[in-house]
């Protein structure tokens, strides 16, 4: 479903996952969240009656649970625990989008990235040591998604490419130079 | 043989959604533990690291510089 659409059904994950995702008029993707089993999505446009501030997209097959708006309603007229929980759930969201907020200021999260890069390139004396992006984040103090946004951000930038399990520097030079402006 | 995503099974509890967002067949459920199947069609996309909620599937990247 898309981002502007008005919704009628709030869904919930039984199995699979659902990416919820923003598009950039350029067309880059902002993933927001990933909807996991037993967690919900599609929330926010039935609660406010207003349109979807994202779009969603199942990353494989998917099982979801639907419930309709106007049975929700009856739902939580008649089980207050369920509005709690509803509003629990949501100020958990509010608090991963400050995080994101925080996080999307990342030109320094770049620099940090170059540097590690550069600390960990091979240079074919010896084996080095691999690094997961889980890894890079916990170095770089930062999110493992924003240490995904900062290699293919790189990438476009051409200082890197992609060799499946291999992240090759193409532009040493400005690599150094990203860490040199953040000193 | 190709590098493939290593699964630390003290962490997996194979829900499978890594064999759900799979998109070359690397990973499959074999007598209900998820297994990873050699191939070349692995892309090393990471999407089984990121979907995966306990951290048991790691994709590692070499890091290496370019010769010109």
């Amino acid at each position: 479903m898309f981002e502007g659409e008005s919704a009628e059904v709030f869904f919930f994950v039984l199995s699979g996952a659902v990416k919820v995702f923003k598009t950039s008029a350029e067309g880059k993707e902002q993933i927001l969240n990933i909807v996991r089993p037993g967690e919900s999505f599609n929330d926010v446009p039935i609660l406010d009656d207003g349109s979807n501030p994202a779009s969603a997209q199942a990353m494989g097959p998917v099982v979801l649970y639907g419930v309709r708006k106007d049975g929700l309603k009856v739902i939580l007229h008649d089980y207050p625990q369920v509005t709690l929980n509803i509003i629990k759930v949501l100020a958990e969201r509010v608090r991963q989008l400050v995080s994101l907020v925080e996080d999307l200021s990342f030109r320094h999260v770049i620099s940090r990235v170059a540097k590690i890069l550069l600390e960990y390139a091979g240079d074919g004396t010896g084996p080095r040591p691999r690094l997961t992006q889980q890894e890079m984040a916990a170095m770089a103090g930062t999110a493992r998604e924003v240490v995904g946004r900062s290699l293919k951000a790189l990438e476009e930038e051409g200082a890197l490419k992609f060799d499946r399990h291999r992240i090759v520097i193409t532009d040493k030079k400005a690599l150094q130079e990203m860490v040199q402006v953040s000193l | 043989m190709p590098e493939m995503p290593v699964i630390d099974r003290k962490k997996c509890n194979d829900c499978g959604l890594c064999i759900d967002v799979c998109a070359c067949h690397a990973l499959v459920l074999i007598k209900d533990v998820v297994t990873v199947i050699e191939t070349k069609e692995c892309g090393w996309c990471v999407q089984c690291e990121v979907v995966c909620p306990t951290g048991a599937i790691t994709c590692s990247f070499e890091i290496v510089i370019e010769e010109h």
